[in-house]
């Protein structure tokens, strides 16, 4: 994995983005003193650009830039693994969460592919209440570009009665909608 | 005891989990336990919904929950521990920040209807010991391996349920089953996830891990608790097998099927056949 070379610690210092990260994860980002748990713990570090402990280092060091653009903050399962051996309570896939939100709404997300699918994710629940999971698969891989993702598998999850060909809506799709509509006013402000 | 709950199955087990929510049907109902649908659900907006704001998701999340209470029950069980994660996160984001949850909810929200999930009704409410009375066709001669994931039981203070390192809850049911359950050291590894269909190569890796620990400590299967988890192992186990030149032949089972086998329901109903990986070797005796 190439690393970005190096940090201009001195002049790239945001110190609003730390307050901003702090304050939307619930975290004392501060509190971290880098024994690596997190890191250690975490099954995707030989995926990530930098470990989570890495992660929050840059934040207390208000790299916003390259925190908010990495592959971590993506890749990240959200499997609690961090949180759970963090000796200074720190709940670091909150923060982890915090951070890929941010990249959502400065538009600097890294894995546009899996921005993609979640995106795709919510449209069906907002449209049919529920997720239908053949149309998911087939919308991810048209708008990916990748039309064979998992097609291998297609043939026995249909003989075997898993897949939908339909989806099933639900009956209170306004009240879904309505949800929907009130949380996007909601961030508006 | 608990006798009677409201049933969250979520979409997966309309779809890819389908024999997660047969077995789950069969087995309450052979075991008296009443599963109240809640009417009309909709999808608790599982992860793809914290890439805006937990608000969202838990907005969606609480619509069941407020529907099930409405309904008169305050327990609501679900088989899926993504979704049992969304169902927690209402009630969480209720208590952190009320009015706004309550604005974008749009209906009555009492926070008190609490969410487990089917491990949880099984071991803490009808518990091993009455489980292993009612067997009638334990797994003799057998070994199953209990693979937790990572939602069931972290972080701890939000799981409220068995140990974050070293869960025994799945362990104790397999036991009561008949079968042996030798340690497991990947019982809490992360298989990937979501990240199934995004990034595959990291979940063939990581559940590549899992399947050959479970094989190293002689597993004959893998029992499971989650559609996720369940896909990754046993729809995925052939792409991994050709991923990383290996050959995986290892059935992977809901804890679900394991138990409702063991007390005597059939496999059909059980939802068995759905499943990638062959069983027959498990249910040969030795």
């Amino acid at each position: 994995m190439q690393r970005p070379h190096v940090l201009q610690i001195q002049k790239t210092c945001d110190q609003e983005f730390i307050k901003r990260v702090e304050r939307e994860s619930g975290q004392q980002v501060s509190k971290c003193y880098q024994c690596g748990n997190c890191g250690a713990s975490c099954g995707y570090t030989f995926d990530f650009d930098f470990p989570v402990n890495q992660i929050m280092r840059l934040v207390q060091l208000g790299q916003k830039e390259t925190v908010l653009g990495s592959r971590s903050i993506w890749l990240c399962a959200n499997c609690q693994a961090c949180t759970t051996r963090c000796p200074c309570n720190i709940e670091v896939a909150r923060v982890m969460e915090a951070l890929r939100i941010m990249s959502v709404a400065e538009g600097v997300v890294s894995k546009k592919n899996i921005l993609l699918f979640y995106d795709e994710f919510l449209n069906l629940v907002r449209r049919y209440g529920r997720v239908f999971e053949t149309g998911l698969v087939a919308r991810y891989n048209i708008k990916a570009l990748k039309p064979f993702t998992d097609a291998d598998l297609g043939p026995q999850v249909l003989m075997k009665g898993k897949l939908a060909l339909k989806p099933h809506k639900i009956k209170g799709l306004k009240a879904i909608e309505e949800i929907f509509k009130r949380f996007e006013s909601h961030r508006g402000k | 005891m608990l006798k009677r709950v409201a049933y969250y199955p979520g979409c997966s087990c309309e779809g890819m989990a389908i024999e997660y929510d047969q077995s789950v049907r069969a087995l309450c109902y052979v075991l008296g336990i009443e599963l109240v649908g809640i009417p009309d659900w909709n999808c608790c907006g599982s992860t793809p919904s914290h890439s805006y704001d937990p608000l969202l998701g838990a907005a969606l999340a609480g619509r069941n929950l407020a529907i099930a209470k409405s309904q008169g029950l305050d327990v609501v069980m679900t088989p899926c521990p993504s979704c049992l994660k969304a169902l927690k996160t209402a009630n969480q984001v209720f208590r952190e920040r009320p009015s706004e949850f309550l604005d974008v909810l749009g209906m009555p929200f009492s926070g008190d209807v609490r969410a487990i999930s089917v491990l949880q009704l099984l071991y803490e409410e009808i518990g091993p010991n009455l489980i292993q009375k009612a067997v009638k066709f334990p797994f003799k001669n057998k070994k199953i391996v209990p693979y937790y994931g990572c939602l069931l039981t972290r972080p701890p203070a939000f799981a409220q349920f068995d140990d974050p390192e070293n869960p025994v809850s799945m362990d104790r049911l397999i036991e009561a089953a008949g079968a042996a359950v030798p340690d497991f050291p990947h019982k809490t590894e992360c298989c990937g996830a979501a990240l199934g269909i995004t990034q595959r190569d990291v979940v063939m890796r990581l559940t590549g891990r899992i399947l050959e620990m479970a094989r190293a400590v002689g597993a004959d299967a893998v029992a499971v608790a989650c559609p996720l988890c369940q896909q990754n192992l046993d729809l995925r186990q052939d792409q991994v097998n050709r991923a990383l030149k290996e050959n995986f032949n290892l059935p992977v089972l809901y804890i679900t099927q394991i138990i409702g086998c063991a007390l005597g329901i059939d496999r059909k109903t059980l939802g068995i056949e759905k499943l990638a990986v062959k069983t027959d070797a498990l249910f040969q005796s030795a």
